[in-house]
C-alpha cells in the first residue's frame, strides 16, 4: 500500500460521506475541514467506514491524525501494512 | 358575547402522494382514476404492493442531508417547501420564530433502526459497527426537526404521534396554536415513511390484513366484497394555515377554512374499531362546526379496506347521516393511493380541497361488488360525480389504540 493509494482510499470514502462536495482539487497538505464541508459527525462516518470497509480502527485520540489527506497517509498506511495491505 | 376563536384558513398546500407531486398532479390522477400503487421489493418479504412515491428529494435538500437524513425528513421537507411557496408568503421577511411545524405521524424510527439491525447483521451483529446517526434520526420529532432545520425555522416544531389519525391531528393541532396565539404562521399535516420499514408489512400480513391482487392498482378496494386488506404507502401532505386576518392582510389565497373538528378515544381495544365513538367524533366535529349532517356534502371515509374496519365505519356513517342527506356524498382516497398512514388523513383531505371549486367528487375506485353492508347512501363510486354544490367536507382518520379524528373544512365565505 503506497500514500497515494491510501489517500484514494480516503478520498473515496469522503466521496460517499460528502457527496455534494467537489473532490476533484483537494489539497493534500491543507486540513480537509478548512477545504470542504465537512463537520464532526462526519469525521465520525470516515472512522466508520475504515471499519466497516478496512478494518482499521482508530482511537477517539487519534482523530487528529486524519486532519488532512497527508496525515492520513502517514498514519493510515502503516496501518493498511500491518493488515497485508 | 361567548368567546369567539380566530378563523383559521388553509392558505398553502404541498404533498407528495403516490400519484402525484402537487395538488394539480394528484386530483387530476384521482378524477381518472389513476392508482399509485405498485410491487415492491421488502426486505425479508420478498415482493408486496406498495403505494411509492417519486418525487425529487435533491429539489430542496443537498444529496449529503439526504444521506444523513431519514425518508421522513426529505418527504417532509419537499412537502413544506411547496406548501410555503404555493401560500405566496413573503418567506424571507416571515418571522422565523413564530412558525410552528407540526407534523403527524403514525410511528416513526422503524426504519432507521430495521437499517441499523440490518448493517450490523453483516458484522456479527457487532455494535461498534452502528451508525452514530441513528438517535437523531430515530427522535420521534426528527421529520418536524428536518424541516426547521432546511427552512430556518426557529418556532416550535415537532411531531404528533397519532397512529393513522396523524395527518388530521397536524391540522387540528396547528389550528389550535394559531388560536391560542403560540404562532402566527403555521405549516402542519402528516407524512409516511412506513413501506421502508418491513415491519408494517409483516404486521399487517400477520394480522391478515396485507391486501393481494394480481394487479397492483386493483389491490386497494375499500367497500368491494373482495377486499383484503391494507395497501401501505408513503407520502406526505403539509399545508400552511393561518389566522383568516392575516391570510387576509396580505392578500392570501384561500383553499378553505377549518370548521371544526374532534378527536376521541374508543377505550375498547389495541387494534378493532369501534364505530359507536367513531359515531361520537363525527357528530361532535358537526357540533363544535355548526354544521347539520344535511350540510356536508363530501364525507372522504377512512375506509382501508378491511373487511371489519370498513363495515364499522359505514355503520357509524350511517348512523349520523342516515337516508336523509340527499346532497351527502361518501368517498375514499386510499382506493387510488393505499393506506399512508401518518400521511392519510392530510393527503385524502387534499384530494377533496379542489372539490370547492370544480364541484366534482372523486369517486372511490375498485369496487367491483359492494358490499351491501357498506351500501351507504352517496357513496361515489368507480366515477367521479359532478355536484351542485359543495360547501363542506368532513375527513375521517381513525387509528390504532382507538385514536378517532374528524376534521371538517368548509368553503371560505369572507
Amino acid at each position: 500500500m503506497t500514500k497515494e493509494e491510501t489517500k484514494q482510499i480516503v478520498l473515496d470514502i469522503i466521496a460517499d460521506v460528502a457527496p455534494d462536495e467537489d473532490l476533484t482539487n483537494v489539497k493534500p497538505d491543507v486540513r480537509l475541514r478548512d477545504q470542504l464541508e465537512l463537520d464532526s459527525m462526519d469525521f465520525l462516518d470516515i472512522v466508520m467506514e475504515l471499519r466497516k470497509r478496512h478494518n482499521i480502527e482508530v482511537p477517539e485520540a487519534e482523530y487528529p491524525e486524519l486532519a488532512s489527506l497527508d496525515s492520513c497517509a502517514d498514519y493510515l498506511t502503516p496501518k493498511f501494512e500491518e493488515l497485508g495491505k | 358575547m361567548a368567546f369567539q376563536p380566530p378563523r383559521i384558513v388553509i392558505t398553502g398546500i404541498g404533498l407528495t402522494a403516490p400519484n402525484g407531486n402537487s395538488l394539480a398532479e394528484y386530483r387530476q390522477n384521482l378524477l381518472n382514476g389513476v392508482s399509485g400503487v405498485q410491487k415492491m421489493d421488502v426486505r425479508y418479504m420478498g415482493e408486496c404492493l406498495a403505494g411509492i412515491c417519486d418525487f425529487d428529494a435533491l429539489k430542496y435538500q443537498k444529496r449529503k442531508e439526504v444521506r444523513v437524513g431519514t425518508r421522513a425528513g426529505s418527504i417532509s421537507i419537499y412537502c413544506a417547501r411547496e406548501a410555503v411557496t404555493d401560500s405566496g408568503v413573503d418567506w424571507d421577511n416571515v418571522t422565523k420564530d413564530r412558525v410552528g411545524v407540526y407534523v403527524g405521524t403514525t410511528e416513526h424510527g422503524n426504519v432507521e433502526t430495521e437499517n441499523e439491525i440490518y448493517a450490523i447483521s453483516k458484522f456479527d451483529y457487532d455494535t461498534k459497527f452502528w451508525s452514530h446517526y441513528h438517535n437523531p434520526r430515530t427522535v420521534a420529532n426528527n421529520p418536524a426537526g428536518e424541516v426547521s432545520l432546511n427552512l430556518g425555522i426557529t418556532g416550535p416544531a415537532y411531531a404528533i404521534g397519532a397512529a393513522c389519525a396523524a395527518g388530521n391531528l397536524g391540522l387540528i393541532h396547528a389550528t389550535q396554536m394559531l388560536r391560542l396565539g403560540e404562532v402566527d404562521f403555521a405549516i402542519c399535516g402528516g407524512v409516511s415513511e412506513s413501506i421502508h420499514t418491513f415491519g408494517i408489512f409483516a404486521g399487517f400480513k400477520s394480522q391478515g390484513a396485507l391486501a393481494t391482487h394480481e394487479d397492483p392498482t386493483k389491490a386497494s378496494r375499500p367497500f368491494d366484497q373482495d377486499r383484503n386488506g391494507i395497501v401501505v404507502s408513503e407520502g406526505g401532505a403539509l399545508y400552511t394555515l393561518e389566522r383568516l386576518e392575516d391570510a387576509q392582510k396580505r392578500g392570501a389565497k384561500i383553499y378553505g377554512e377549518i370548521a371544526g373538528y374532534r378527536v376521541n378515544s374508543d377505550a375498547s381495544d389495541y387494534v378493532l374499531p369501534n364505530p359507536t365513538r367513531q359515531a361520537e367524533c363525527v357528530r361532535q366535529a358537526l357540533t363544535a362546526a355548526g354544521i347539520a349532517p344535511v350540510d356536508i356534502h363530501i364525507v372522504n371515509t377512512h375506509a382501508t379496506a378491511t373487511p371489519q374496519g370498513d363495515i364499522q365505519e359505514c355503520g357509524a356513517l350511517r348512523e349520523v347521516f342516515g337516508e336523509g342527506c340527499p346532497d351527502t356524498h361518501i368517498n375514499n382516497t386510499k382506493s387510488f393511493i393505499g393506506h399512508s398512514m401518518g400521511a392519510a388523513g392530510a393527503l385524502e383531505l387534499a384530494g377533496n380541497l379542489p372539490s370547492f371549486d370544480d364541484l366534482t367528487v372523486h369517486p372511490s375506485i375498485n369496487c367491483d361488488n359492494l358490499d351491501p353492508q357498506c351500501d351507504l347512501p352517496g357513496l361515489v363510486l368507480n366515477k367521479p360525480r359532478k355536484v351542485e354544490k359543495v360547501d363542506a367536507i368532513l375527513n375521517n382518520s381513525f387509528g390504532m389504540l382507538g385514536i378517532n379524528s374528524t376534521l371538517i373544512v368548509k368553503r371560505f365565505a369572507a
